[in-house]
């Protein structure tokens, strides 16, 4: 396969944590994008903060391994306890980051491009005004996945985040492109302000879905506990989905919110709940 | 004490009428001085380069509570937008479209500015706007408070008590420190308190019985009535709209008959400002068209009118006015979030953030208009260099600005981004016109016109001995002009020098000191008014929600102030 | 001879009320009378020369006591806990003026600290809902004035802000509401019948924690589409009543408290409800306004956001920029994830107000408490620096909770020796450059990359 031909032409970085810092690690210069080109040596040179305090990443972890050519000849592979790790892969633009563990906030933040594979979990503002690209999580995620950055309305624009467990509240909100696979529960606010882009749940999810929305999709497998009087059901649809076709009930909505007009019809969100 | 020599530079002083001859400016202490004055100065070498006084900003939004919203509500206008601290600098700056007050200080003096007139004060939050005059450093403010919408100033207007009113702006003016009259959409804010507007001048106000043509025409007797520095300055009706240019004429031709009476050089009567976004033709946003020519043919032909640009920069940025109406308006055509503050008795005011986009036919159109407002302006006296910042664009894009205006290139270099080239050139004159601004047009349009304009050109704009030695060098030779207009563009960003009250404050660049900054406000002697007296505290009693002494300004709140003084009392 | 003092600002509320009459002792020590504030705002002033006063800082010793040392000594301490520690945060500021944020901001920046206010654990989800949807607000004089429609969500001001119903709501003639309580409407939706619902012309019972499916609902209405016949416990009938009440209108304000920005959903609740008053503004006048508890606690937001463009949970750590995410940034959850190394508790009481995991978090480092009294964080604190009382005995500006600056008066002196927040930040700061100074001159060249510490 062409997919396997790509890793193996690439050059893998190892870190291990094997000086945890005392409060937090933020480790935005761990990306793909930063080791391409680097020898271990330099690599172990590249900053990373504890509060005020700058330090090299090799004070922290042992790196082995030298970077590709390009980011995207870069694999970076995390070992230890990342669980108080923050940004790695923040603004990548392509390559691949596996994390072996947990990690904490801001995984894939601000992504363009290239992979990310958690196999743990990840804490809040993973995959934060994602661009592109891919953000796989074995585990579950806390809040704001997928998220906009406080204030900004241009929210997630392209890319897949997948998280395997739960997440917290708060998901995708102004989600304007891309796609969201949870497959567990979700907590309050999914979509919250979507202006577009695709959000699956394939669990329960517990209310104020897409509340504030003027476009977009969501589809929530398990049952919505409180769903938003906003939302009107117009039919059901047959749809497929992740790979598998299913019956859906179809709603439309936020009726609240404004909607533009295109060609003469009104546009609503979709929220679809499996039937 | 302290004396400085800037040598062999072209010097450029419209208020002296020096067009680039290479001379030497003296400074002692401060000031200005002819330079056989001088005993041991310091020398800056600023040969192969342009001098000219400090930059003078007539209208912009810097500092105070609609700023500040602006700022509050916009994080996103600070990730990964802010430059990271320069280690010159005694604080961070952060922000793009609404820099901070540090920020703000620190981008003015880089670019050789040292006044900034904030555009509209809402007399109410006066002690709000001191605290940031306060923290934002080097460049000196004066603030504007708004009148245009003032139950006072309606209710003496609208039986057409000038005295009384000029007593009520006398007494405004020092309980807030404030510097001038400021117009903002007359009528229109307060009608905007019941969700109105007064979108023409006859339009009557609601419960007031007054229209915006009499509260405009009133202010302007006011003004001259206490002979203030500077002139009525109005923000006019109907902003923004398509067909609006026949509003603004209208309010133009409110000034004919008046005639400045002051003792400050002050030669007009109104100051209208940001005229780009009341120019323009058309019925609709799909037929939109430049009426810059009407508009700056009646500005030429008449002499009491002074007028700056308002020019838009193409840029994402935040809007904010005093003119509520216009801004809910806007969120409805952009559907972003939108901030308002109504405030009692006073004004209002509106923040929208908006994204001039070179993809989108309206906004190159805007940018044509304030381009030609300048380019067929036949006296640079009186057309001044704004951005309304940050409504047209922020301050920081003036380099830019001033390099549209030099250079033809670079007009159409930014033109083959338009993705409505053909529509913005049917619609506007800009690609017909080949002029380009001289350096010489660029002072007056920057420091010498708008200082006269604010009657401080006996302190601020020029440079003949007596004046406030605020100097800027750019690394710019009228000589040998760049063919790059870029390099135009680089000068004015980062001068090579800025002398602030004679301490060098910016030298490559960079800041290099902070010297105190002032605050310029206007005290004005009037007889004393029993019913105004009454009045205020009628309205203060009933009305407002603070107490009247609780209303002016501590004296403590008031930083490093300089006061003009005028004397209408007789 | 006892003296009064007059339109005097009450350091208590957010209402802020500024025509306090206070009259004080002869010797100007004492406050004897206090005219014009609610109960609240009455005591405030007893008690500030009522008891026994801290008059020196006081630094924890081995054996657990307290002993008092000068005021140079307490500046040194901090200063060196904050330029030791890897990541403090300083937090508070409930109840100082804005003069004493501005210096402690200085401080924060220099120090590389966190900064953050009281906010952060009551009204920063209004500041989220205006990051994301703006803030369609006024002054309180214009409610007064204008307002004939005044809707209270999840605010109970008769406890509350006992003045605010008085001076701009309800009750007042204004100028276009000459009649007062008789030309104006009062809605008042929460889910416990409150003392503020007594006063109600239409009380509606929200369920708990379902404020944003009405509002969800009442846009609908106002947009005129259909609901269900019951939302969060409302009838369809009475939720059309009111939104046909809240379009017809002239001028209405919804004035919500904590209620609404600290049950389920916190931010969202108060972005829908701007929605909802974004959407009315193309019927009629609407306004919305936070309300906000202390009474200058609207002043940090308003400091900081000039100062640096963030209202609250402001990380300085990096010295350079500024960065701010609520969530992360926030001290309840910087502490709870103990991510801090150093606290600096100012004018507010951490040690009662903060969950109790947090607290053990935060007192396994160096806490610091400025406030005038005796508190539960000045007694679980490392030090503890005395100051004056904003508002009684040092002068200065706040800002009311509709951001409206009120320039406060001093009324008596400060017990002798006891200096202002102001003054011990700008001594913090100042003894912070000399500290940077020293170490520039002991190791230049390990001094010169921004925020590494040498030696370590
Ligand atoms: S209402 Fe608030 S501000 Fe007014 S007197 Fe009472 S406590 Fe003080
Ligand atoms: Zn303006």
């Amino acid at each position: 396969m062409q997919h396997n031909e790509v890793i193996r032409s690439m050059k893998t970085v190892t870190l291990t944590l094997t000086n945890p810092s005392e409060l937090l690690l933020e480790g935005q210069s761990i990306t793909p994008d930063n080791f391409a080109g680097k020898k271990a040596a330099e690599i172990a040179t590249l900053d990373v903060w504890e509060g005020k305090q700058k330090g090299p990443l090799g004070k922290y972890f042992t790196v082995a391994g030298d970077g590709g050519a390009t980011a995207a000849d870069t694999r970076i592979i995390l070992r230890g306890d990342c669980t108080r790790v923050k940004r790695i892969g923040q603004q990548m633009t392509a390559g691949e980051i596996i994390i072996e563990g947990n990690a904490d906030m801001y995984i894939g933040g601000w992504m363009k491009g290239g992979k990310i594979h958690v196999k743990g979990n990840v804490d809040s503002f993973c995959g934060i005004g994602m661009e592109g690209g891919e953000l796989i999580v074995d585990g579950n995620a806390k809040h704001h996945v997928g998220a906009s950055p406080r204030g900004e309305w241009r929210g997630m624009k392209g890319g897949l985040i997948r998280v395997a467990g739960s997440v917290g509240n708060d998901t995708a909100t102004f989600i304007n492109g891309g796609t969201i696979i949870i497959g567990g529960d979700a907590d309050i606010h999914v979509s919250t302000h979507g202006e577009g882009g695709t959000v699956v749940i394939k669990g329960d999810a517990r209310g104020r879905v897409g509340g504030q929305m003027v476009k977009g999709d969501i589809y929530v497998y398990g049952t919505i506990e409180n769903p938003l009087p906003g939302f009107k059901m117009v039919g059901e649809v047959e749809q497929e989905v992740d790979g598998e076709t299913a019956l859906f009930a179809h709603y439309i909505g936020d009726l609240g919110e404004r909607h533009p007009i295109s060609r003469g019809k009104t546009v609503y969100a979709n929220l679809y709940t499996r039937i | 004490m302290s004396e400085l020599l800037i040598k062999n530079g072209f010097v450029f002083d419209p208020l002296q009428g020096i067009k680039g001859d290479r001379m030497d400016i003296g400074i002692k202490d401060g000031k200005i001085v002819e330079t056989s004055a001088l005993e041991n100065p310091k020398t800056i070498d600023a040969a192969g380069m342009t001098v000219m006084a400090g930059g003078v900003d007539i209208h912009s939004h810097v500092v105070g509570p609609k700023v500040n919203i602006g700022r509050l509500f916009r994080p996103e206008d600070k990730l990964f937008k802010s430059p990271h601290k320069s280690p010159t600098c005694s604080r961070m700056e952060m922000g793009s479209s609404v820099p901070s007050t540090f920020k703000t200080g620190y981008d003015y003096a880089r670019m050789g500015y040292v006044f900034v007139n904030e555009a509209a004060m809402p007399p109410l939050h006066s002690p709000h706007v001191h605290e940031e005059i306060r923290d934002t450093p080097i460049i000196d403010n004066a603030a504007m408070p708004v009148f245009g919408n003032n139950w006072f100033t309606l209710e003496y207007l609208k039986n057409n008590e000038i005295e009384n009113n000029a007593a009520y702006t006398a007494w405004l003016l020092r309980a807030t420190r404030g510097f001038g009259i400021k117009v903002v959409n007359p009528g229109g804010s307060e009608a905007w308190g019941w969700g109105l507007n007064c979108v023409h001048i006859h339009d009557p106000v609601p419960y007031f019985d007054i229209t915006p043509a009499r509260i405009i025409k009133g202010l302007i007797e006011t003004n001259e009535h206490l002979g203030l520095p500077h002139s009525m300055h109005l923000h006019c009706n109907n902003l923004g709209n398509p067909g609006n240019y026949t509003d603004t004429l209208e309010s133009l031709r409110l000034a004919e008959g008046y005639t400045p009476k002051n003792n400050f050089g002050r030669e007009q009567v109104m100051h209208v400002t940001h005229l780009q976004f009341h120019a323009y033709g058309g019925d609709s946003w799909g037929n939109v068209e430049s009426r810059s020519k009407d508009i700056m043919d009646y500005v030429n032909a008449h002499d009491n009118i002074t007028v700056d640009m308002g020019q838009v920069t193409l840029d994402e940025t935040t809007t904010m006015t005093a003119d509520g109406p216009f801004e809910h308006h806007l969120r409805a055509l952009n559907n972003l979030k939108w901030a308002n503050v109504d405030v009692e008795l006073e004004t209002a005011a509106g923040v929208v953030p908006y994204i001039y986009s070179p993809k989108v036919k309206v906004c190159t159109i805007q940018w044509a208009v304030g381009l030609e407002l300048a380019l067929f302006s036949k006296d640079l006296m009186r057309t001044f260099v704004t951005t309304d910042h940050p409504n047209a664009g922020p301050f920081t894009r003036y380099p830019q600005v001033i390099t549209w205006l030099m250079s033809r290139a670079a007009r159409d270099e930014t033109m083959k981004t338009f993705k409505w080239l053909d529509r913005t050139i049917e619609s506007t004159s800009i690609d017909s016109i080949d002029r380009e601004l001289t350096l010489y047009e660029i002072a007056q349009m920057t420091r010498a016109g708008p200082a006269k304009a604010l009657g401080i050109s006996n302190i601020y704009g020029g440079l003949a001995p007596g004046m406030d030695a605020d100097v800027a060098v750019y690394p710019l030779n009228p000589e040998d002009m760049p063919s790059d207009p870029a390099a135009i563009e680089k000068a004015f960003a980062r001068c090579a020098w800025l002398v602030k009250d004679g301490v060098v404050t910016v030298k490559d660049g960079e800041i290099v000191a902070e010297p105190a900054k002032r605050t310029i406000w206007v005290d004005v002697k009037v007889p004393d008014n029993a019913q105004v007296q009454r009045d205020i505290y009628e309205h203060f009693l009933r009305h407002y929600s603070v107490k009247l002494d609780n209303y002016s300004l501590f004296e403590e709140h008031l930083h490093n102030p300089r006061v003009i003084e005028v004397n209408a009392a007789q | 001879m006892s003296k009064k003092v007059e339109n005097v600002g009450c350091p208590y509320c957010g209402v802020c009320c500024d025509d306090l009459v206070v009259t004080v002792s002869d010797d100007g020590k004492k406050i004897l009378e206090v005219e014009n504030a609610c109960a609240i705002g009455n005591q405030i002033f007893h008690h500030a020369t009522g008891g026994e006063r801290v008059r020196l800082p006081r630094l924890r010793q081995p054996d657990g006591t307290y002993k008092d040392i000068s005021y140079d000594e307490a500046i040194d301490y901090a200063a060196n806990v904050l330029y030791k520690a890897k990541k403090p945060l300083i937090y508070g500021f409930g109840s100082t003026n804005c003069e004493g944020m501005a210096a402690a901001a200085k401080v924060a920046e220099k120090a590389g600290a966190v900064l953050d206010n009281c906010a952060s654990i009551c009204h920063g989800s209004s500041f989220l809902a205006m990051f994301d949807n703006g803030y369609p607000s006024c002054t309180l004089g214009e409610t007064k004035n204008r307002a004939d429609v005044i809707v209270y969500w999840g605010a109970n001001p008769a406890h509350a802000h006992p003045r605010h119903m008085s001076r701009y709501s309800i009750f007042p003639r204004g100028f276009f509401t000459g009649k007062g309580h008789k030309s104006r409407k009062i809605i008042v939706v929460d889910p416990r019948h409150t003392d503020t619902a007594q006063v109600a012309d239409i009380y509606l019972q929200v369920q708990q924690g379902h404020d944003y499916e009405l509002f969800d609902a009442f846009r609908a209405v106002v947009r005129g589409h259909e609901i269900p016949d019951v939302v969060a416990g409302i009838r369809r009938e009475q939720i059309v009543e009111v939104a046909d009440i809240l379009k017809k209108a002239r001028f209405g304000t919804i004035f919500y408290g904590m209620g609404l920005c600290h049950s389920d959903g916190r931010n969202h609740n108060v972005d829908i409800a701007i929605s909802l008053t974004r959407d009315l503004n193309d019927f009629t006048k609407w306004t919305i306004m936070a309300m906000r508890g202390h009474y200058n606690i609207t002043g940090p937001g308003a400091v900081w956001s000039w100062q640096y463009g963030y209202p609250y949970c402001l990380d300085l750590t990096k010295r350079d920029i500024a960065h701010m995410n609520p969530g992360e940034t926030s001290s309840i959850d910087l502490a709870m994830r103990d991510e801090v190394d150093a606290f600096i508790n100012i004018g507010t009481d951490a040690g009662a107000h903060f969950p109790i995991d947090a607290v053990k978090h935060l007192r396994k480092h160096p806490w610091i408490t400025i406030d005038p009294n005796i508190c539960m964080a000045s007694e679980i604190s490392d030090l503890h620096i005395p100051v004056g009382i904003v508002g009684v005995e040092v002068p200065g500006i706040v800002y009311r909770m509709d951001n409206v600056p009120i320039q406060y008066r001093k009324v008596i002196d400060p017990p002798e020796g006891v200096i202002s927040d102001e003054e011990v930040f700008e001594r913090i700061h100042k003894r912070l450059c000399e500290l940077e100074a020293e170490e520039v001159a002991k190791e230049p060249v390990k001094a010169a990359p921004e925020g590494v510490r040498v030696g370590e």
